[in-house]
């Protein structure tokens, strides 16, 4: 190692202390810290979560020794198994799409200069910054049937009798799924509309002039320049919000605990409901979990071969 | 859409004969209508922590009835949340020190990481970040069976230390990318100067480098406060005592409580989202320079 880094510093003519002091150290003094906190917080709690997935747990948490794949066998006898999975689907499906189809508008709204736009943005990142969970909690609240905010102003518009079963929107499945993807949609508009800010000013200005130039009407230049240049910013708000969303718990947790039954819950929340009944099994369960993210991310990526820029 | 087409129009005739004016009259109802669209849309999103605001100041006798502003303002509720036997003021200080701690900590690691990283090609380099970018993968939402393993293992549930660790090690990963991606972005010549002026290399690296990369770090810093103030999940999992858990737990908590005063309620998530809309307001500006370096070339 030493002889190593004395010919490197040899090599090449520079300042001799300077070097000296940073070729003494290997790139481990660097970097080490990073890799030791990413062991600590993130790999070891992956290694203990493969063991737990092949342990037999009593009710209280004792460890009863290994049981081979006996807890992914019964997950997978789990009736509400397909059910929760296909749900988990359409919700990363439909929040994803809704959300990045929204920011493209509302991106292309906040772009332009106007009065108070500080504040205007500033209101716009609130659900951003705000605790996702809390955000929910208000949610559930205007939703209150009766007297909710959300309630009372469909009521008002005439659509929705506030006391009728109707404005009991959590206590339905399907209503309740419905605004819990609405507000999985809300929280994650702000981070993708920056995103596809972020996108749209790295777009030069040259481009919209030989457009002009060429006679392209708003629309058509929209979709044939500013669509495909903004391609890179969409990519990377696409796969942050699948992760974000497939991993999505506090929303449905506190509007309706995934219930009435499993009816509402995505596999994060299944996973936090079997976790008090048989962590084996909720351990196989957040196996699965990984091994479909990591394949739907790995899937995307390879697709739209985003990472060959990134290592050149 | 007429708006549309006649102002693609005027921008044609005024193109050959007379050099472009900025345009006035009729463009401006299409201007119009897109300002109104992004107020209305500020609106619909703020609306909901107005609405949070509004119930903390609702007294209770007249939530069956509510009026959008209510009719008697009640103050009280923030500062009865700190009062009595409640936790709150303990749950706000655990809050606080797991969002510090978690924040110094990524300051901590990621800083060396990034800028080495930036800076040298040496062996390993892409597996490293590879292994980054794999954490960022890796939610510990999707992971609380692992992490409550470890730390009963440890004998770690309800340590402090344990969250600040754990939401340090998630957020890592964000902080190693954009810092990273401020480094390159600074010319290695710059350092080079210094030294050759009798600046030790770490010399360098504090007066010339760190002050040029101090958006990128204040944003890094920023998101990882922020993602450590407002963590639920871990926590949950983590704390079992009412008085050990953060703010997002007590809060939780409380709504499990047989009656649920919400003026109470809505007053502890005031107090918890406030500092971190105001927080990320000042970063605003930044957030799309962030955003630029960090993931979009």
């Amino acid at each position: 190692m030493t002889t190593r880094s004395e010919r490197g510093r040899l090599g090449r003519p520079r300042p001799a202390r300077a070097r000296s002091v940073l070729s003494g150290l290997a790139p481990l003094a660097w970097i080490g810290p990073a890799i030791a906190l990413i062991a600590f917080a993130v790999l070891w709690p992956v290694v203990k979560m493969v063991q737990s997935s092949t342990t037999h747990w009593s009710r209280y948490g004792v460890n009863l020794g290994s049981n081979g794949t006996d807890n992914y066998n019964k997950l997978f006898k789990e009736q509400d198994l397909s059910g929760v999975l296909e749900r988990t689907g359409i919700w990363v499906v439909v929040v994803v799409t809704c959300t990045v189809v929204i920011s493209l508008g509302v991106a292309q709204l906040f772009n332009q200069k106007f009065p108070g736009r500080t504040i205007a943005r500033w209101a716009l990142i609130a659900p951003w910054a705000a605790s996702v969970m809390m955000t929910a909690i208000i949610f559930k609240w205007m939703l209150y049937p009766g007297y909710g905010f959300i309630n009372i102003i469909l009521n008002d518009l005439g659509l929705v009798d506030r006391n009728s079963t109707t404005a009991d929107w959590l206590g339905h499945s399907g209503s309740g799924f419905m605004w819990e993807m609405a507000v999985a949609i809300f929280v994650s508009i702000p981070f993708t509309s920056y995103t596809v800010i972020a996108g749209l000013q790295t777009v030069p200005a040259e481009v919209y002039e030989a457009a002009k130039v060429d006679g392209a009407s708003k629309a058509r230049t929209y979709f044939s320049v500013t669509l495909p240049l903004l391609r890179p910013a969409l990519l990377v708000a696409t796969v942050i919000n699948v992760m974000n969303v497939f991993n999505s718990f506090p929303i449905i947790w506190e509007m309706t605990k995934g219930g009435p039954g499993y009816d509402t819950a995505t596999t994060t929340v299944f996973m936090w409901i079997l976790k008090g009944q048989n962590i084996g099994e909720s351990a196989a369960l957040s196996m699965v979990n990984f091994a479909l993210i990591i394949v739907i991310v790995f899937a995307f990526l390879k697709v739209s071969k985003w990472n060959s820029e990134a290592d050149a | 859409m007429t708006a549309v087409t006649t102002s693609s129009q005027t921008s044609r005739q005024d193109r050959v004969p007379n050099p472009p004016k900025p345009p006035r009259g009729l463009p401006s109802v299409r201007k119009i209508l897109m300002v109104g669209g992004a107020y209305l849309i500020a609106l619909i999103f703020i609306t909901p922590y107005l609405e949070m605001l509004l119930t903390a100041l609702r007294p209770v006798k007249e939530d069956s009835d509510p009026t959008i502003i209510p009719k008697h303002f009640q103050w009280s509720n923030f500062t009865s949340v700190f009062s009595g036997d409640s936790s709150f003021g303990t749950n706000m200080r655990i809050t606080l020190e797991v969002a510090f701690g978690a924040t110094f900590l990524v300051l901590l690691v990621a800083l060396p990481a990034a800028y080495y990283t930036a800076r040298k090609r040496f062996r390993g380099r892409k597996a490293f970040l590879f292994l980054v970018l794999v954490t960022q993968m890796f939610q510990p939402t999707a992971m609380v069976v692992g992490i409550y393993g470890e730390m009963r293992d440890l004998n770690m549930i309800n340590s402090v230390w344990a969250l600040i660790i754990v939401d340090a090690g998630f957020n890592l990963a964000f902080a190693v990318w954009i810092l990273s991606a401020y480094f390159s972005a600074i010319p290695v010549e710059l350092e080079q100067a210094a030294m050759i002026d009798g600046a030790t290399r770490f010399g360098a690296f504090r007066r010339v480098t760190i002050p040029l990369a101090m958006p990128g770090i204040v944003t890094a810093l920023i998101f990882t406060f922020i993602a450590a103030w407002n963590e639920f999940i871990v926590a949950l999992t983590l704390t079992t005592s009412p008085d050990k858990a953060p703010l997002s737990v007590a809060v939780d908590n409380y709504i499990g409580q047989y009656t649920v005063d919400y003026g109470h309620l809505f007053a502890s998530t005031v107090i918890a989202t406030i500092p971190v809309i105001v927080l990320f307001g000042l970063i605003e500006r930044k957030v799309v320079d962030g955003l630029t370096a960090g993931s979009i070339k």
